[in-house]
């Protein structure tokens, strides 16, 4: 079996990260997005996965080659030379994706975290016989997405709201997808949205089944998502990779080469990466901490993402979702709250709302 | 012989100094470990030859009859509290207890605001005012330089360069007068009480005319005023550190001035030692009775009062804690005033904004800026906790303001929590 992920371009939501690695690079609990990716269709039986990208395909072919032959799987990239929207990228991978064979492939949105249900989605796919799956998930605010009407009974899909003014339904389009290689005819070679473009005439076919998602679900494409899904796929996470011990306060995800102090409180709902170093009577809460940095004694953290190789000085209290970029370094005693700051800047005086380090 | 008043104002006055005056009167608010008024005390009493000093307000005597005990004691000096029946204004109170002050024949007596703190020159300007006394000098004024635009908010000297006369003196002008201002600090000969009866006289005149009710004296418009260009006040100039302490903000100023004062005096009994636990970064005054923990990190220009519990790992700069305080472990607190009996939790991080003089301009004092700005928004201050306020753990306490008796849950930037 086969999967695209569509990467696409510069991953702005996620700056200043993605300015340091291209989006499915950067560790989300402490693995490059697209790994959990791959892992999740690698154990659902792909051999082979084409991630559409449209930019730094070197870096991330250079990177993911030794994941790739890890996990016994084929990655190749399919570049393109101009965005092609969500479903240019299909069209431009045809040959490998329709390899004759007739098998069905799966098309993932690079964003999507969750308890991928890739077995489940093939099997529902053989069973409807049509062209096209949707996974569709549960959602609180459906205004913001696109929001997918369909029989519960059958699960054939009617029609699509695109962010509905009123309610319609708390259903949305999960961003992953099984399509039989005839969907590729359906799709011109030109930028184009399967969203928009595709769906509502294979609807219209009846072609498309929407499958519902067990468990979590994130669209982890800007910092605030980045953490409200760290929180929800460590609660999903197995018991047996989260961190025990003095001063771990609930779901703590800890790289074990990471280093922590005595006096500290981390957690609820922190990732630690390798070679991080945290010194005595820090306090941590809903924060990424990313390869090598330092969080210098008497901090303290929360809601916040600190990217690789930062320094974190002493006291120093950083909040509300900030975010700060590869190798920043933040002098003592300092109040960090909002901030957006670029990779490699030294930050020297306080930032006390909301502001672009730059 | 001599003597010395120094002028404490009463409970009406000093609301600029707010929450901390709500539960001391102001003149006993501690700065550098000492009661404010203590620091003028401590001056006078290195005066050779001054034998008593006495303190004229209208606070209720009972909140001052332990401090005048305590100061008696500790410099053996008699020192008395005279309670103003009403605020009789800066010289209707020496005129009200002239006959206290000349008792016993003083030659001459130091009149000091209590509001003022600064480095004074004492035993400089009475030499001066002795060999001014035999040119009918009635009153010498310290002075000190201001910056053009901020002398317009003092009593400007205009002064003789060589005899250092008062030519001329308004007090806060609209427009720019002179750079020289009367610092308010003075030396008195007892001939000023002649002077005084008779304004006394005039202001009872118009009281039956029914021209005029109050019969308050003030010592710069009903006095200094008048006397300028008549050959009997003179201005004895400093440049050493002087401020006014108005707002609560400036306490830490005068705080760090204090602690550097006793830098320069060789008070080292007064400066905690940085050789040993806890940390000690510059100029810090620890109460003995104060607890800290060795990680503490404390200074520079910290002063700890009597009974504070300072935790593992805190972090304490530019700040005052007062006594009993409790400051738990790897908290921070920048810029602010912890008021008696406060708790802040750890992790809680309480932080002011100095308002300093400007740094960059020479003369330049601190602007007391009022409570808000024209747009009705809270001007960047230090923050002050009054007494009995508990901050919980892990809470930002910023640029705010927090009346007694108040529990924090969450936290607050720029407000006042009443």
């Amino acid at each position: 079996m086969k999967a695209l992920i569509l990467v696409g371009g510069y991953g702005t939501r996620l700056r200043p990260l993605t300015l340091s690695r291209p989006k499915p690079l950067v560790e989300f609990a402490n693995k490059p997005i697209v790994v959990h990716q791959l892992e999740a269709l690698v154990a659902a039986g792909v051999t082979h996965v084409v991630l559409a990208v449209s930019y730094r395909a070197e870096q991330m072919e250079a990177e993911l080659s030794l994941e790739a032959k890890k996990l016994g799987v084929t990655v190749s990239f399919s570049v393109e030379d101009e965005p092609l929207g969500t479903a240019g990228p299909l069209k431009l991978a045809e040959k490998v994706l329709d390899d004759g064979s007739g098998d069905p492939f799966f098309v993932l949105n690079s964003d999507v975290i969750c308890d991928f249900p890739f077995k489940r989605m093939a099997d529902y796919h053989a069973k409807h016989g049509k062209e096209g799956t949707i996974v569709v998930t549960c959602v609180e605010e459906p205004s913001k997405y696109g929001v997918v009407v369909y029989d519960e009974n059958s699960g054939k899909i009617e029609r699509f709201v695109e962010k509905p003014q009123e309610f319609v339904s708390n259903k949305i389009n999960a961003g992953l997808y099984m399509f039989n290689p005839s969907v590729l005819k359906r799709i011109e070679s030109r930028p184009t949205s399967i969203e928009k473009e595709v769906f509502p005439s294979m609807a219209d076919e009846g072609q498309l089944y929407a499958q519902d998602l067990d468990g979590f679900w994130m669209d982890i494409g800007q910092p605030k998502d980045f953490l409200r899904g760290l929180c929800l796929y460590l609660s999903s996470c197995d018991e047996s990779l989260l961190a025990k011990g003095p001063g771990i306060v609930g779901n703590v995800l800890m790289d074990p080469t990471a280093k922590i102090g005595t006096g500290c409180r981390i957690g609820p709902n922190v990732s630690i990466g390798p070679g991080v170093v945290i010194q005595d009577g820090v306090c941590i809460k809903r924060c990424t901490i990313m390869k090598d940095s330092t969080i210098r004694s008497h901090s303290w953290l929360e809601n916040s993402i600190v990217g690789w190789r930062c320094d974190i000085g002493k006291w120093v209290r950083i909040e509300n979702v900030s975010v700060l970029g590869e190798d920043v370094i933040v002098r003592d005693e300092l109040y960090i709250n909002e901030a957006i700051v670029l990779p490699h800047k030294v930050i020297a005086a306080s930032v006390p709302e909301k502001e672009i380090i730059m | 012989m001599l003597k010395a008043v120094i002028l404490l104002g009463g409970p009406q006055k000093g609301t600029r100094f707010r929450p901390l005056s709500l539960d001391i009167p102001k003149p006993l608010f501690p700065v550098a470990g000492l009661p404010t008024v203590q620091h003028h005390i401590e001056a006078l009493a290195a005066v050779p030859g001054l034998r008593e000093i006495l303190l004229i307000g209208f606070f209720p005597a009972n909140q001052m009859a332990q401090f005048t005990a305590e100061m008696a004691s500790t410099y053996k000096i008699r020192t008395r509290y005279l309670q103003e029946y009403t605020a009789l204004g800066t010289a209707g109170g020496i005129y009200h207890f002239r006959d206290q002050i000349r008792a016993g024949g003083a030659d001459a007596f130091f009149l000091i605001n209590g509001d003022v703190c600064g480095d004074f020159p004492l035993e400089e300007m009475l030499k001066f005012h002795e060999s001014r006394a035999g040119k009918n000098a009635l009153v010498t004024l310290l002075a000190t330089e201001a910056t053009r635009q901020q002398s317009c908010m003092y009593g400007c000297i205009v002064e003789d360069k060589e005899t250092h006369e008062v030519l001329h003196y308004v007090e806060k002008p609209s427009t720019f007068v002179s750079t020289l201002i009367n610092c308010g600090v003075y030396i008195c000969s007892p001939a000023i009480f002649q002077l005084l009866q008779k304004l006394h006289n005039t202001k009872q005149d118009c009281y039956k005319d029914d021209t005029d009710i109050s019969d308050a004296i003030h010592l710069e418009v009903d006095v200094l005023k008048p006397l300028a260009g008549t050959g009997q006040s003179f201005v004895y100039s400093s440049d050493r550190w002087w401020s006014q302490i108005k707002t609560a903000g400036s306490a830490i100023y005068a705080n760090r001035h204090y602690l550097q004062l006793y830098r320069r005096n060789k008070r080292m009994d007064r400066l905690a030692n940085s050789s040993v636990s806890p940390t000690i970064i510059g100029d810090v005054f620890v109460h003995p009775s104060a607890s800290i923990h060795p990680t503490a990190v404390l200074g520079p220009n910290v002063s700890i009062g009597k009974n504070v519990s300072v935790g593992a790992g805190v972090r304490i700069k530019e700040s005052i804690i007062l006594g009993n305080a409790t400051v738990q472990e790897h908290s921070c607190i920048l810029y602010s005033i912890v008021g008696w009996n406060s708790t802040v939790g750890s992790w809680s991080r309480v932080e002011g904004t100095p308002c300093d003089p400007n740094p960059n301009k020479p003369f330049a004092k601190m602007d007391n800026v009022p409570l808000f700005n024209v747009e009705g928004r809270l001007n960047p201050s230090i923050t002050i906790l009054g007494c009995n306020v508990s901050v919980a753990s892990e809470l930002l306490v910023l640029n705010s303001i927090v009346l007694p008796h108040k529990d924090l849950p969450h936290s607050y930037k720029n407000e006042i929590i009443l």
